[in-house]
């Protein structure tokens, strides 16, 4: 089997030079001290200058997490983390709150431009190489919050969504502008104890982004974050909180990138979604952080707890993923379907090349009458890589007529890799309906035949098959973030198929 | 009237330690340290709870929460078997076999009490159930008394054989642990039909099988679980499985309060196969639980499962089912389904399929699906005249069928069916 043997091959010949958001960013950093206590979290507290409710809602979660142990189930492998020995706090040094572009240093600029990140409001998201190429004014904008390590940096088109009566800002504004809404809503979906990362996301957050549309706004942009993580030695733990009033609409998408380092760094955001009646949110999320070299050294642990509660009649959250990126990623993006026919689904690409592991999937509890949820998950193992799907479909006495799909596809390139699936399926109702259906394969030799035989070289054919075998996520993704998607999977696996 | 017995594990352990000299092998040393290390695992593992992941949906705290004792003596007196389904038959009451009352003169291979034969058995009893991961096969190590051995020799067919555990009522909650060793030589093939029926008493039946394919044997083994209603019913079986040898198990659990029926198989040279198929039902408060782990260790074997559960009362049903391809097994073909009906608004599902694969040249696939009778499929049939409950029950009927499709021999088919037959009776039209 010479295609076979050629593929393998070039999984082996698959070196870190691929990952071209790897640059380090030279820039004037204030850092907490290392290690992590409770002074610690005061102090990120009084950095924040964030009122007494959030300090002690932080310190609740700092003892909690210092009770709860590490979770070992997820089948993914890791030395332990040594907590004492990484910055909880690191933001680059500059003017307090720069009031508009012009005063944020021009270094933190180059490096989104750089990223392809437009900060500048004219300019549109540029993912990869290429997807400039169409006139700029032709395209929708969007805007843009840029996390930098511990703080938000810039946040663009903000008096453009006022008008709508929207907020997007840092989340860290939002608890000085906003601190009614925060207040009510913050760990509303994920309480502070809910899990290990969780709650330790809750004690030492630092920034993300903040998102409140009213009722019957139909957002007018795609809003997005862009995360990167830019020092060495210390985690990135964001928190998003998006509310989505009555009839409101809103799509959101999130990206991510760090620099290539032989350490490994921590990266455990939580993300909260509320959606109320007849409200949809839609998230996207691209996550390429650093996947560590083709030995497996460094790259990031991403462990992060995303959750959404439909609590409106007809609510919607749609959340959609593709997973390149990360040394190792543990999450499960969950809704939680309380009003009347709300809708849940998720779709989701996990790649996992040389020695990524990626233990992903997502929860959906049915708990309203005729609430529906759909589960579309495509996990690619390719060199050592190991990829799992987990995921559970609960479906409560009182979801009458509650409806899921699930489909779980792993492909398989090489022998070396694993596929896994481990969905859970509890039903408690007579009227609902789940299906949940899995397969797991490789490549097959007549596909790749089929391809080669109308003259497209093996890397094309492979491309071209594992393009189609993603197809259906991809489709869900906005029209900016498919691009850079399909280019990104291409990347991710290129030597072994693209 | 003496005391009532001791819960949980500790009341097993403490049983055990007025019991181990008078337990059959124990002056054989190796058995006796096969029990010690069982007594190890029992009393640091104790009853699983729900905690416990493969434990996760099924509680055993009824189990643990009980006393049991064994059932010292055998039952005197005259005892109704059900009419023999098989010329050769092994007949055991409350897990001690009973040469009186079974048949197994003139075979061409050996089947006997496992008690009778325990010097015959170093090395291989206890070879293929690990203590260390089943707390259930520990508490069998620690406290069997008696078993099946059946020795198939090389190329032999053995044809028909029937294995009939009666539990008798001796008016208290006892326990009973039969340990089975079934070893078929190279080229031979065995057709064995499993009962299992008891009275109303609290009982738990903790059967161990363990099952030894040599290359091209062939075991098909229905399995017709039929106990009391107070009954808890924990099987385990391991089966070893040798280069093109086929192991096809289907199994109809009707009966008892809790059952979980666990099948741990291995495919461990090229070509080896297995089906493994089942019906559970369940009503009232019953639990029934299928929980199966497939190793796939070889290239070029295959795998069947398909599980069918019909749930009615305030019952609930667990399927858990766990097929492992390892680097090595190349070319697998592995397909498992698993189907519930809920027939009542309080009935529960829940359902954990799992995939774990590390060779690429595979072929591997599972469907899960739990829902209500089909509305139209009734409304077709009450159109064309049927009777809501005849409707009702046809439809079960042919959900059930798939379950026992590439069934072949008659013998266990009808023995099967009129398992299904008999729940259906007893619970079918209250649902």
């Amino acid at each position: 089997m010479p295609a076979v043997t050629e593929t393998i091959e070039t999984v082996q010949a698959v070196t870190d030079s691929t990952y071209k958001w790897g640059f380090e960013t030279d820039i004037e950093m204030e850092f907490a001290p290392k290690g992590l206590s409770e002074d610690i979290v005061r102090f990120i507290s009084a950095k924040k200058e964030e009122p007494a409710w959030l300090l002690e809602w932080r310190l609740r979660a700092f003892a909690a997490w210092q009770k709860m142990e590490e979770p070992r189930w997820p089948s993914v492998k890791y030395p332990p983390i040594d907590y004492q020995d990484a910055y909880f706090y690191a933001a680059p040094k500059q003017k307090v709150g720069p009031k508009s572009l012009d005063e944020v240093d021009p270094e933190l600029l180059r490096t989104y431009e750089k990223l392809g990140i437009p900060l500048r409001e004219q300019a549109i998201l540029a993912g990869v190489e290429g997807a400039g190429e169409t006139p700029a004014d032709s395209r929708m904008p969007i805007a843009v919050d840029a996390v930098f390590d511990s703080v938000s940096v810039a946040t663009t088109f903000k008096d453009r969504l006022e008008k709508d009566g929207i907020i997007f800002c840092p989340i860290s504004e939002a608890v000085k502008t906003h601190p009614e809404l925060v207040q009510k809503y913050l760990g509303s979906v994920v309480p502070q104890g809910d899990n290990f990362f969780a709650a330790l996301n809750s004690a030492v957050f630092t920034d993300g982004s903040f998102v409140y549309i009213p009722k019957g706004v139909r957002c007018p942009m795609e809003l997005s974050t862009y995360f990167r993580i830019n020092a060495k030695s210390t985690g990135q733990f964001e928190r998003t909180l998006i509310i989505a009033d009555a009839g409101s609409h809103v799509s959101y998408l999130e990206g991510c990138t760090a620099p290539m380092r032989d350490e490994n760094q921590l990266h455990a955001a939580v993300v909260e979604l509320v959606a109320m009646d007849d409200a949809t949110i839609k998230y996207s999320t691209v996550q390429n952080w650093y996947p560590g070299d083709a030995e497996g050294k460094g790259g990031i642990y991403n462990f992060v707890t995303k959750r959404g509660a439909c609590r409106g009649a007809r609510s919607k959250i749609s959340w959609t993923q593709v997973e390149t990126g990360s040394a190792i990623t543990w999450k499960y993006p969950s809704c939680i379907l309380q009003g009347e026919d709300s809708v849940g689904e998720f779709y989701s690409v996990a790649i996992t090349n040389n020695y990524q592991q990626a233990d992903t999937g997502t929860k959906m509890f049915h708990i309203g009458p005729r609430t529906k949820s759909t589960i579309v998950s495509k996990g690619i193992s390719a060199g050592h890589g190991q990829n799992t799907y987990r995921g559970l479909v609960r479906i409560g006495a009182k979801a009458t007529g509650a409806r899921n799909f699930t489909q779980c596809d792993s492909l398989l390139i090489g022998d070396l890799c694993g596929a896994h699936t481990v969905p859970y399926i509890e039903n408690r109702c007579l009227s609902a309906k789940v299906e949940h259906e899995a397969t797991t394969s490789r490549i097959a030799e007549d596909q790749l035949f089929y391809c080669r035989q109308r003259g497209l070289s093996q890397e094309d054919a492979v491309g071209l098959i594992v393009n189609g075998f993603c197809r259906e996520v991809l489709k869900e993704l906005p029209m900016e973030f498919a691009v850079e998607a399909q280019k990104l999977l291409q990347i991710s696996l290129e030597g072994s198929v693209g | 009237m003496t005391a009532a017995p001791q819960p949980g594990a500790a009341g097993f352990l403490a049983r055990y330690q007025g019991l181990k000299d008078h337990l059959p092998g124990a002056r054989l040393p190796w058995l006796a340290a096969l029990r010690a290390d069982a007594a190890a695992h029992v009393a640091a593992r104790g009853f699983p709870t729900r905690r416990v992941e493969a434990w996760k949906y099924t509680d055993l705290s009824p189990v643990a929460q009980a006393g049991f004792a064994e059932p010292l003596t055998a039952v005197a007196g005259a005892l109704t078997l059900p009419k023999p389904r098989c010329a050769a038959r092994a007949v055991f009451v409350d897990g001690r076999f009973r040469a009186d009352l079974s048949a197994l003169d003139g075979l061409a291979y050996c089947a006997a009490s496992v008690a009778k034969h325990l010097n015959a058995l170093e090395g291989m009893l206890g070879a293929l159930a690990p203590l260390s991961e089943h707390p259930m096969t520990a508490l069998n190590m620690l406290m069997f008394e008696d078993g099946l051995f059946l020795d198939v020799p090389a190329g032999v067919d053995a044809g028909h054989l029937e294995l009939l555990s009666i539990a008798v009522d001796p008016g208290r909650p006892f326990a009973f642990h039969p340990r089975h060793v079934i070893r078929l030589g190279a080229g031979s093939k065995l057709t064995l039909l499993e009962s299992a029926i008891g009275g109303s008493a609290q009982y738990l039946h903790n059967p161990v099988f363990e099952i030894d394919l040599a290359e091209g044997a062939v075991l098909t083994h229905g399995r017709a679980q039929q106990e009391g209603e107070g009954a808890f019913h924990l099987s385990m079986i391991h089966a070893r499985i040798a280069a093109e040898a086929r192991y096809d198990t289907m199994a109809v659990s009707a009966g008892a309060r809790l059952t979980r029926m666990e099948i741990h198989a291995a495919l461990i040279g090229p070509k080896a196969s297995c089906h493994m198929n089942s019906a559970q039902l369940a009503a009232g408060r019953a639990v029934v639980d299928t929980t199966t782990a497939l190793d796939h260790a070889a290239p070029d074997c295959a795998s069947r499962q398909t599980c069918k559960t019909v749930l009615a009362g305030q019952s609930r049903g667990v399927f858990q089912g766990k097929i492992l391809v390892r680097r090595e097994a190349q070319k697998t073909d592995g397909y498992q389904m698993n189907q519930a009906l809920l027939l009542s608004e309080d009935a529960e599902m829940d359902s954990k399929p799992q995939l774990e694969i590390y060779a690429d040249d595979v072929k591997c696939s599972h469907g899960a699906t739990i829902g209500a009778l089909d509305a139209d499929s009734l409304f077709y049939l009450r159109s064309r005249g049927v009777p809501a409950d005849q409707a009702r029950s046809m439809l079960v009927q042919a959900f059930l069928h798939e379950a026992f499709e590439g069934l072949e021999d008659d013998t266990l088919r009808e023995a099967l069916t009129a398992a299904v037959d008999g729940w259906w009776v007893r619970h079918g039209t209250a649902s």
